[in-house]
C-alpha cells in the first residue's frame, strides 16, 4: 500500500461541478506531478464538503483545512505554498468551516413550534410541551362567547387563501339554533407549491386536533371532520392515530373532563381533485358526491354539510387557535403588522439554494425570506420573479422584493398572500413557459360545472400554446387578459376566477418574454 | 378514560422526563420522519442508526422520530442531542454518514462538522 | 368478496370515496371493476350512475386495469420549473409507454398528476404510496430497476 503524507478531498456536488470542480481536479493533479508530489499527496473525490462552503471546495488532511471558491488559477499558488512550503493560503480559507448558521426560527414559530422536535405519534410528548392546556382552559374556564371574542380580538384571518376573519366566521354560526352543527377542516391542500398543512398534520397532529376542539366548543359543534387529500398518506395515518389516542385519553368523547360536553372527530379522504379545496365542493365530496361547488348563498355557515350549519376552516388557521387561547389575543396581535396578525407559514421553492418552509411573523419582505431562510438564490442566479400564492397567485417582479408581505401591503400591488407558496424564478426562466404550465393546470382542474370556466380554461390554454409555439400575435396577450377578466365576472366559483391574476401579472411584469415568442 | 387530574399528572411526568435527563439515555437521536424525509431516505437512516448502535452495543442511546423541520432540501435531517442539552442538527444524511456520526460524535463526542446544518434547536 | 372491506365502514353515502379507495388499493390491478360498483351500490343503497359519476370525477380512481405500480409524476408549475418534463421523457423511454398506459409485463402504469405537496424536493413522483423526490434521470432509472428487481 502506498503511503501518502497528505490527502486532498475535492467536494463534488452539482454546485461545485458547475463551478468547475472537474477542471480543478485535472489542474491540481498535473501541478502536483509537475512538482513531483504525486506520490506524496493523494487527490480524492468526495461528496459535498460542508453545506455552506462556496464554489469548489478542497479539504486537506491531516491538517483539516478547508478551502473554498478555488479556481484553476489558484492551483499553482496553492500547491507551492501549502504543499511545498507548508503554509495554508489564507485568502482561500473557507470563512466558515462550522456553521451554526441555519436558522429554523423556532423562537418565533407558533403553529410549527413542535414539528421537528416532538414525536408526532406520542400524545404524551405533546402534553409534555403544554399540549391540551388551551383545551382545558377553553372548555372549563371560558364561555363559548369568550372564546369567539378572544379569537376575533386576535385578528386571526383564514390561511386557506381568502383571508376571512376567523372569529367573525364562527360568530355567524354560533347563534344558530340547530340540533347538529359541524366543523370541517380543509386539508385538501392542492394549491401547487403549498405543503404547509402537510407539515402541521405530519409533525404535530395534536396541535390541529386541539384547535379543532376549541373551535367546536366556541360555536357549538359536537362533530368535526378533517377532509384530507388522498395523496397525503402519512397525514391520514398520523391523524387517525392521534384521534384514537385522544379518545383513549378521554380528551375526545362523552362528557369530556366532566364538563358535559361531547365531541368526536372523523377523517374523510379526497381522491385527487383540486376544486374540492373550494369549501362547498369539499362539502359535496364529504357527502360522497362529485366535487362540484354549490351555489352560495346559503353559505356553509348556515346550511353546509347535510344542510347543517358548518364552519369550514383551513388547517393552519385552526392550528393557530391553541396559542391564541394560551397566550391571549394581545400577545398574538403583537406579532405582525398592518392589521395582519400572528405568524405565517411560507413554503419556498424553485431557484433558491435551500427550498423548504419557514414560519415568520407577518410583514417580512420577500428578499428576507429568500436570503435568510432559502439560503439565497440557487448557484448565485439573478432573481427574475416569484410566483406568490400558488397557481392562483401572482407573478411578482424584482420591484416587489422589498414589499412587506401582509394582506394590505400586497393589496396595493394587486398581489395576494394566498396560501403562502413562494416559487422563486432565476434569470433564465421564461415566463411563457411558466404561464403555460399554470394554464395547463387550470384546464385540467376545471370541474366543468359552468361553461365560462370549462371553455375559458381550455381557450386560455389554446392561446398560450399558440404563443409558445411561436404562432401567437401581440393581440393574443390582450385577449387572454380580457377573457380571464370575463371569467372573473361570470364563473360559478373562485377556480374560474383564478387564472386572471397570474395572466395579468405575468404579462404586465414580463411582457418582453411574451413578445420574444411572438416576433 | 382519563380525568383532568390524570392529564395533569401525565403533563408533569412528561415535563420531568424532558428536564431531568433520564440517566439511562445519555444520547437522543431524533430522525425527521415526514414525507420529505422518508422520500429522501429517512427510513434507511433510522435503520442504520439502530444497526450501528446495536453492533456497538451502545445502551445509552435512544433513537426516536419527529416530523419535518422544514428544510426539505437537507432531508433526511437528524438531531443528535447529548445530555439533553447539546443539540446538533445534521442534514442530507445517508447510511454511510450515520457510521461517522455514531463513531465520531456519539462515541467520541466530536460532532462531524461536514454534515452539520445547525447547532441550535 | 368485498365484505371484508365493507365491514370497516358504515353503509352511509359519505363513506363512498373511502370504500372506493379501499377497493381499488386491494385490487392487484389497482382499479374498480363493474362488479365492485354493483356491490358498493347494493351495500350503500346508492344508484350505480352516482357511483360512476364519482369515479370519473376524481383523478385517483380508475375503471381501467392498471399496473402493479402506479407512477404518478407531478407536472405542476414548481415541478415543471425543476424539469419534470425531462423526467417524464426518461420514464416514457425507460418503460416504453405513453401517458396512462401500462407496461406489457403489467408492472407499471405511467400517469401525470397535480402538485403532491412535496415541492421542496421537486421534481417529485409517487409510486403507489411512496414519494420520491429530487428526481434526476439517473435516479429514476435506478428506482425503476430496484422495483423490477424486487418483483
Ligand atoms: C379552487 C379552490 C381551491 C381551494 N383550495 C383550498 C385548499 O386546498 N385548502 C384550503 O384551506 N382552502 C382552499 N380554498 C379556500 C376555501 O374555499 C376556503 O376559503 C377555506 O377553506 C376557508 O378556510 P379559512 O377561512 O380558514 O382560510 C380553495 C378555494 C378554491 C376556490
Ligand atoms: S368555475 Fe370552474 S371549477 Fe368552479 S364551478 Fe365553474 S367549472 Fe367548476
Ligand atoms: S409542484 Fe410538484 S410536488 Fe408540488
Amino acid at each position: 500500500m502506498k503511503f501518502y503524507r497528505s490527502h486532498i478531498l475535492l467536494g463534488m456536488s452539482e454546485t461545485s461541478i458547475e463551478a468547475g470542480a472537474k477542471k480543478i481536479e485535472l489542474a491540481l493533479k498535473s501541478e502536483l506531478s509537475k512538482r513531483n508530489l504525486q506520490d506524496e499527496i493523494d487527490v480524492l473525490e468526495t461528496g459535498p464538503l460542508g453545506f455552506f462552503a462556496k464554489g469548489v471546495c478542497l479539504k486537506v488532511y491531516p491538517e483539516n483545512v478547508l478551502y473554498e471558491n478555488v479556481t484553476v488559477e489558484d492551483i499553482p499558488e496553492l500547491v507551492e505554498e501549502h504543499f511545498l512550503k507548508g503554509r495554508p493560503v489564507k485568502r482561500l480559507l473557507a470563512t466558515t468551516t462550522r456553521v451554526e448558521a441555519y436558522d429554523f426560527n423556532y423562537k418565533e414559530r407558533n403553529v410549527l413550534e413542535n414539528s421537528g422536535i416532538i414525536d408526532p405519534e406520542d400524545i404524551e410528548e405533546y402534553i409534555g410541551v403544554g399540549g391540551y392546556e388551551a383545551w382545558e382552559k377553553a372548555l372549563l374556564k371560558m364561555k363559548p362567547e369568550e372564546i369567539i371574542a378572544e379569537v376575533k380580538e386576535s385578528g386571526l384571518r383564514g390561511r386557506g387563501g381568502a383571508g376571512f376573519p376567523t372569529g367573525l366566521k364562527w360568530s355567524f354560526t354560533a347563534p344558530i339554533d340547530s340540533p347538529e352543527k359541524h366543523l370541517v377542516i380543509n386539508a385538501d391542500e392542492g394549491e401547487p407549491g403549498t405543503f404547509k398543512d402537510r407539515l402541521i398534520m405530519e409533525g404535530d397532529p395534536h396541535k390541529l386536533l386541539e384547535g379543532m376542539m376549541i373551535a367546536c366548543r366556541a360555536f357549538g359543534a359536537n362533530k368535526g371532520f378533517i377532509y384530507i387529500r388522498g395523496e397525503y398518506k402519512l397525514c391520514i395515518e398520523r391523524l387517525k392515530h392521534a384521534i384514537n389516542q385522544c379518545r383513549s385519553y378521554g380528551i375526545l368523547g362523552q362528557d369530556i373532563f366532566g364538563s358535559g360536553f361531547n365531541l368526536d372527530f372523523d377523517i374523510k379522504v379526497g381522491a385527487g381533485a383540486y376544486v374540492c379545496g373550494e369549501e362547498t365542493a369539499l362539502i359535496e365530496s364529504l357527502e360522497g358526491n362529485r366535487g362540484n361547488p354549490r351555489f352560495k348563498p346559503p353559505f356553509p355557515g348556515v346550511k353546509g354539510l347535510w344542510q347543517t350549519p358548518t364552519v369550514v376552516n383551513n388547517v393552519e388557521t385552526i392550528a393557530n387557535v391553541p396559542t391564541i387561547i394560551n397566550k391571549g389575543a394581545e400577545w398574538y396581535k403583537s406579532l405582525g403588522v398592518n392589521g395582519a396578525t400572528g405568524t405565517k407559514v411560507y413554503t419556498l421553492m424553485g431557484d433558491v439554494a435551500m427550498p423548504g418552509l419557514t414560519e415568520v411573523p407577518m410583514g417580512i419582505t420577500l428578499r428576507d425570506i429568500i436570503n435568510k431562510y432559502g439560503g439565497g438564490m440557487l448557484r448565485g442566479k439573478k432573481f427574475k420573479g416569484a410566483l406568490v400564492g400558488g397557481a392562483a397567485g401572482v407573478i411578482l417582479s424584482d420591484k416587489l422584493l422589498d414589499v412587506k408581505m401582509d394582506y394590505e401591503s400586497l393589496k396595493e400591488y394587486t398581489a395576494v398572500l394566498g396560501s403562502g407558496a413562494i416559487m422563486v424564478m432565476g434569470e433564465e426562466v421564461d415566463m411563457v413557459e411558466m404561464l403555460w404550465s399554470i394554464l395547463r393546470f387550470f384546464r385540467h382542474e376545471s370541474c366543468g360545472k359552468c361553461f365560462p370556466c370549462r371553455l375559458g380554461t381550455q381557450q386560455l390554454y389554446n392561446i398560450i400554446c399558440k404563443i409558445r409555439d411561436g404562432e401567437g400575435k401581440e393581440e393574443d396577450l390582450e385577449s387572454m387578459i380580457l377573457l380571464s377578466d370575463a371569467m372573473v365576472k361570470s364563473s360559478f366559483c373562485a377556480l374560474g376566477q383564478s387564472p386572471y391574476m397570474p395572466i395579468k401579472s405575468s404579462i404586465l411584469n414580463f411582457r418582453n418574454d411574451f413578445l420574444k415568442r411572438i416576433k | 378514560m382519563k380525568t383532568l387530574a390524570d392529564l395533569r399528572k401525565i403533563r408533569e411526568k412528561a415535563q420531568n422526563d424532558m428536564k431531568l435527563r433520564n440517566s439511562e439515555t445519555r444520547v437522543k437521536v431524533v430522525v425527521g420522519m415526514g414525507t420529505s424525509g422518508i422520500a429522501m431516505g429517512a427510513r434507511e437512516v433510522m435503520k442504520a442508526f439502530l444497526d450501528e448502535i446495536a453492533n456497538r452495543q451502545l445502551h445509552d442511546v435512544l433513537v426516536t422520530q419527529t416530523g419535518e423541520k422544514g428544510l426539505s432540501s437537507m432531508e433526511p435531517v437528524v438531531d443528535v442531542i447529548i445530555d439533553g442539552v447539546n443539540s446538533v442538527t445534521y442534514g442530507n444524511m445517508t447510511a454511510e454518514k450515520v457510521k461517522r456520526v455514531v463513531a465520531e460524535h456519539i462515541v467520541n463526542g466530536n460532532p462531524v462538522n461536514d454534515f452539520i446544518i445547525s447547532t441550535d434547536k | 368478496m368485498y365484505q371484508e372491506i365493507f365491514k370497516k365502514y358504515e353503509p352511509t353515502k359519505d363513506n363512498l370515496i373511502y370504500i372506493l379507495h379501499d377497493i381499488q388499493d386491494n385490487h392487484p390491478q389497482q382499479y374498480i371493476t363493474e362488479e365492485a360498483v354493483l356491490s358498493v351500490s347494493k351495500y350503500l343503497n346508492v344508484p350505480i350512475n352516482h357511483i360512476y359519476g364519482v369515479i370519473t370525477f376524481y383523478g385517483m380512481f380508475s375503471m381501467k386495469a392498471r399496473g402493479k405500480n402506479i407512477i404518478r409524476l407531478c407536472e405542476s408549475p414548481p415541478c415543471y420549473l425543476k424539469g419534470c418534463d425531462n423526467i417524464y421523457r426518461k420514464l416514457k423511454e425507460e418503460l416504453n409507454i405513453k401517458q396512462n398506459e401500462t407496461t406489457e409485463d403489467g408492472l407499471f402504469t405511467l400517469e401525470l398528476c397535480a402538485c403532491l405537496g412535496v415541492c421542496g424536493n421537486a421534481p417529485v413522483m409517487m409510486i403507489n404510496n411512496d414519494i420520491y423526490g429530487d428526481l434526476t434521470e439517473e435516479k429514476v432509472v435506478k428506482i425503476i430497476k430496484d422495483i423490477k428487481g424486487e418483483k
